[in-house]
């Protein structure tokens, strides 16, 4: 056939479909095989011994018995392995606690036995002997002058007390206050434009604990081989991480270090740092020379897997009488817990809020975080956000108030406009913040409901309906807070114009395979079905630094279109070689090259595929590249650009409260996002919703009860998650600013849903009954209370950080 | 000293006889005993309906069962669903919808749903988020299980 008879075929784009999830015919039949499903032959199965004191002096422990029942192989305290280090953010946190525990959930001894129920046997037979010490139990506490020392002093390995030597590798060097972490942060003369402040509101307000849940529990299985190359199947969310860390661990080269990453049951942030459990089942697994198995029971995963920190916040904030904002003063007060992990640095994330949502010519942030005997807190869904944004959101609705102004309108008058920079050195390159405001409020009739519901506040009847807005800002390209925010991606194309895409992304469920997968194709004009995704081992797959901060599409994104980008070039090239045209003149589509003006085919891709490959002197359609994004790292002063773009979103919550109850019902939310730009429909959709759900039981059902450091509710029972007929009606749309950095214009999202749904839930609470809602979560108790003014209002303690 | 006893029952369509320790869980039994590892722990305590599985019909909680309790009965797990037409439209569905995140709830979700679908074919979205209640998932907010069941009742009608 000749060229003018050859069919055309036309470039039909993979952005903005709806795309199913490639790994969800396996998860919908049970075939997918996550840590806790995996055998390794001749694995041993680990538990751990956990500290039945929140706060003590352990005088002995005593594992004879547990070490003489049959079944069991090994039984490590921290006596057995003097080369244990600190871990953690702030390496303050030794695995195995042998002089002291600081919290209930203190790793005390491990056991590595034939089965779990030997092992839990083992357990039962530890004696361990506690001197009792003064529990800390609020950061109120911590910081009284006088109070008991948390980590007064420098640890070896047994957890002693240590006079350092010089050049120790020993990092922490103990606290002399319980002070973990400060972030101070300042923009413009407060002064000044608190004194051109019409209006000037202040308050204080309590954030609560609560935790992951996720589905698929903490685990691992570490292995050593003959050479003591060491194994780990982890469901982590940073395999090189660990990687890293691991080898310092064992004073080994990380290439001897491999992180396998089964399919992951949800992570949301809970697997985001290096646990004791993690480096335990190493120790285990070394002394036994054998695999080793350790999967978390529910009853674990909530008293040892990280929390979402407790805040008292302290926010005062002014405007104009013409609505424009003058200043904000914020303090915050952080529970720690005994250990410092990513909770400590969410002050990262919630001074963006106080300095850049909303134009604000001057703003002050201070936080000190603060020791106790609490369980640890880590990063989760948000990442201090939802904290800083209940504050905010609530003080714009006051304000405008006061000025007698709309909450929209006001919100709109000092709303971010693409091209802003803003007091922290925040470029914002993309913003669709005032469309998503406009948008969300016009979906759901805002104004006239608002304006209905104050005026039915007196209306017969014990049920009042609500309506209220948030906003938010997060980062939307990455954050550059590790030396490299960057992903590389190798790809590879068979002979049959298939594709491996070797990213070192993972996939935690949030759907990165599945848009991977269509950025990749929709450079290479194939089908998703051409794509395989490797993603899960850190021996074959390129550096990544995790799944965090919102930035997988984005970062990942841009590295697989770069790699394919490559591909296309060469492939272009050679049928353009081999046909005698001009590479310029052709394009990839439907699984051909084709001739670019007309989409007529020139050779099918497969065939041009084998031709390459199986020539003498051979060159492979093989590429790699490296994304890294143009943001900077922070200064000391915290001002820096940390994201390659900012994503945005309104949420519209409407409630109904049962004024006899206090009973809070959430009958809808309507989201308008900032995403860029849409990627995958379907799979955009389901991550917000998801996100919605998620704030929904911030705000109303979840809580981790901590009393005096015990969790009093670590099970799902006592720990309220949103179930199926609770949920609101949903109205999600899309605002597309298209990023110039974005990978086909797409922001990161995965964060953003969850952060404003309880600051407008508490706004249209105030909306449907006139009483504000300082603290969390808005039980039917807490409700009942506010609604009688006999709710405690959170107040600051008498302590200001100097 | 561990007192055992013998059981029979139907797995998956398919004959089991089996020596098990009394105080063996029927969820260790599936997973551990005969490797069907579909069937998911999340829980350990009836709350999160990741172990459901069918029994003589009904949708049960594995995890709160004792294995000498399959004793004669018919069970039916996320594998054994294989074997049925309805319930691949459903997964399809499922699939379609986006009702699939990390995943790990779905097997549970997916019993679950085969059941409403039998026993209400023409359930509208409440029945089947009621239906659905004992399901805990953390990913995907629910709503998009919601309509692929919806649309799964809609097609069996
Ligand atoms: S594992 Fe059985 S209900 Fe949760
Ligand atoms: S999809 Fe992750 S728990 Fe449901």
């Amino acid at each position: 056939m000749n060229v003018a008879e050859k069919p055309v075929i036309t470039a039909e784009s993979l952005i903005g479909q709806r795309i199913q999830k490639k790994d969800a015919p396996e998860k919908a039949a049970g075939k997918t095989r996550y840590i806790q499903d995996m055998i390794v032959p001749g694995m041993l199965h680990a538990k751990i011994l956990r500290s039945a004191r929140v706060h003590a002096r352990i005088k002995s422990i005593d594992t004879s018995a547990a070490k003489a029942l049959p079944g069991v192989h090994v039984v490590l305290t921290a006596a057995d392995v003097p080369d244990q280090q600190p871990i953690g953010v702030a390496r303050d946190h030794l695995p195995l606690k042998g002089e002291r525990v600081r919290s209930l959930r203190d790793e005390i001894a491990a056991v590595a036995a034939d089965s779990d129920e030997i092992a839990e046997a083992a357990l039962k037979l530890i004696r361990v002997e506690y001197e009792d010490l003064p529990v800390i139990a609020t950061p109120e506490d911590a910081i009284k002058p006088g109070a008991p020392l948390i980590h007064p002093a420098p640890l070896d390995a047994h957890g002693r007390p240590k006079s350092l030597p010089p050049k120790t590798p020993i990092a922490f060097a103990g606290k002399p206050d319980n002070i973990a972490m400060r972030f101070d942060y300042t923009h413009g003369d407060i002064a000044q434009a608190e004194a051109e402040s019409d209006v000037v509101v202040e308050d204080s307000f309590q954030l609560h604990y609560v935790t992951h849940c996720c589905m698929g529990v903490s685990g691992v299985i570490a292995e050593f081989d003959a050479s003591g190359n060491l194994l780990m199947y982890s469901n982590t969310q940073v395999p090189f991480l660990h990687k890293r860390e691991f080898a310092e661990y064992l004073n080994i080269d990380p290439s001897r270090v491999r992180i396998i990453q089964p399919p992951i049951g949800g992570g949301f942030g809970s697997k985001l740092d290096i646990y004791p459990f993690e480096v335990i089942c190493i120790f285990l697994a070394r002394a036994a020379k054998r695999p080793v198995k350790m999967v978390f029971t529910r009853e674990e995963e909530f008293l040892a897997s990280p929390t979402r920190q407790p805040v008292l916040l302290t926010l005062r904030s002014g405007c104009k009488k013409d609505g424009t904002l003058t200043f904000r003063q914020v303090h915050t007060l952080h529970d720690n817990g005994a250990y410092t992990s990513w909770g400590a640095t969410t002050p990262f994330v919630m001074m963006q809020t106080f300095s850049s949502l909303y134009r604000v010519p001057a703003c002050d942030y201070h936080t000190t975080v603060v020791y106790t005997n609490n369980p640890y807190a880590g990063s989760f869904r948000g990442y201090g956000n939802l904290q800083a944004t209940f504050a905010i959101e609530q003080h714009m609705d006051m304000l405008a108030e006061k000025i007698g102004m709309d909450a929209l309108d006001f919100r709109l008058k000092n709303a971010q406009d693409a091209g802003e920079v803003t007091g922290q050195g925040m470029t914002f390159k993309s913003c669709g913040f005032k469309e998503c405001l406009t948008t969300a409020a016009e979906r759901s009739d805002y104004r006239k409901k608002h304006a209905d519901n104050i005026a039915n506040r007196n209306a017969r009847g014990p049920v009042k309906r609500g309506i209220g807005i948030a906003s938010m800002l997060h980062v939307g390209g990455g954050a550059k807070i590790y030396p490299s925010d960057g992903c590389g991606t190798i790809l590879k194309l068979d002979d049959f114009a298939n594709i491996t895409l070797i990213t070192g992304a993972s996939e935690i469920g949030q759907g990165s395979e599945t848009v991977l997968s269509q950025l990749v194709c929709e450079e290479l004009g194939l089908p998703i079905s051409a794509v395989t995704v490797v993603n899960n081992d850190t021996a074959i797959t390129p550096w990544d630094v995790g799944v965090h901060a919102s930035r997988t599409t984005f970062i990942a994104g841009n590295s697989a279109i770069g790699a394919a980008r490559k591909a296309k070039a060469k492939i272009l090239a050679a049928a353009a070689k081999k046909h005698g045209c001009d590479e310029g003149a052709l394009d990839l589509r439907g699984g051909f090259v084709v001739v670019a003006e007309t989409g007529e085919p020139v050779v099918e891709l497969a065939r041009l595929m084998r031709n390459l490959h199986f020539s003498d002197k051979a060159e492979l359609v093989m590429t790699t590249f490296y994304y890294e994004p143009p943001s900077v790292h922070q200064d000391k002063a915290f001002k820096g650009d940390v994201s390659a773009a900012y994503a945005w979103a309104a949420q519209v919550v409407e409630v109904e409260v049962d004024t006899d109850t206090g009973i809070v019902k959430m009958t809808k939310v309507t989201g308008t996002h900032d995403v860029g730009r849409v990627l995958n429909r379907l799979g955009l959709e389901g991550q917000i919703e998801g996100g919605v759900v998620m704030g929904q039981g911030y705000a109303l059902t979840e809580n981790l009860i901590v009393e005096n450091g015990v969790t009093r509710n670590p099970n799902f029972r006592d720990y309220k998650l949103v179930t199926a007929p609770e949920i609101p009606e949903m109205d999600i749309t899309f605002v597309e600013s298209m990023d110039g950095e974005g990978p086909q214009g797409a922001k990161g999202v995965g964060e953003a849903p969850a952060i404003c749904i309880a600051a407008a839930a508490a706004n249209a609470i105030y909306n449907a009954t006139g009483v504000r809602m300082f603290a969390l979560p808005f039980t039917p108790e807490a409700v009942y209370r506010a609604l009688r003014g006999a709710a405690p209002k959170p107040h600051w303690p008498a302590w200001k950080p100097e | 000293m561990l007192l055992t006893h013998d059981i029979e029952f139907t797995l998956n369509g398919v004959k089991k006889r089996l020596t098990i320790d009394v105080t063996m869980n029927a969820l260790d039994l599936l997973r551990d005993v005969v490797g069907l590892t579909g069937t998911k722990y999340g829980c350990g305590e009836g709350e999160c309906g990741a172990c459901t599985i069918r029994v003589d019909g009904e949708t049960r909680n594995s995890c709160l069962m004792f294995a000498v309790d399959f004793d004669g009965r018919d069970i039916v797990t996320i594998e054994g669903l294989a074997a049925d037409p309805k319930a691949d439209a459903l997964r399809e569905s499922f699939v379609e919808h986006g009702a699939v995140q990390c995943g790990f709830c779905t097997p549970g979700m997916v019993m679950q749903a085969s059941h409403i679908l039998e026993t209400h074919p023409d359930a509208d979205a409440e029945t089947i988020k009621r239906g659905l209640e004992g399901n805990l998932c953390r990913c995907t907010g629910y709503k998009k299980i919601v309509d692929a069941v919806e649309s799964a009742c809609c097609g069996a009608k």
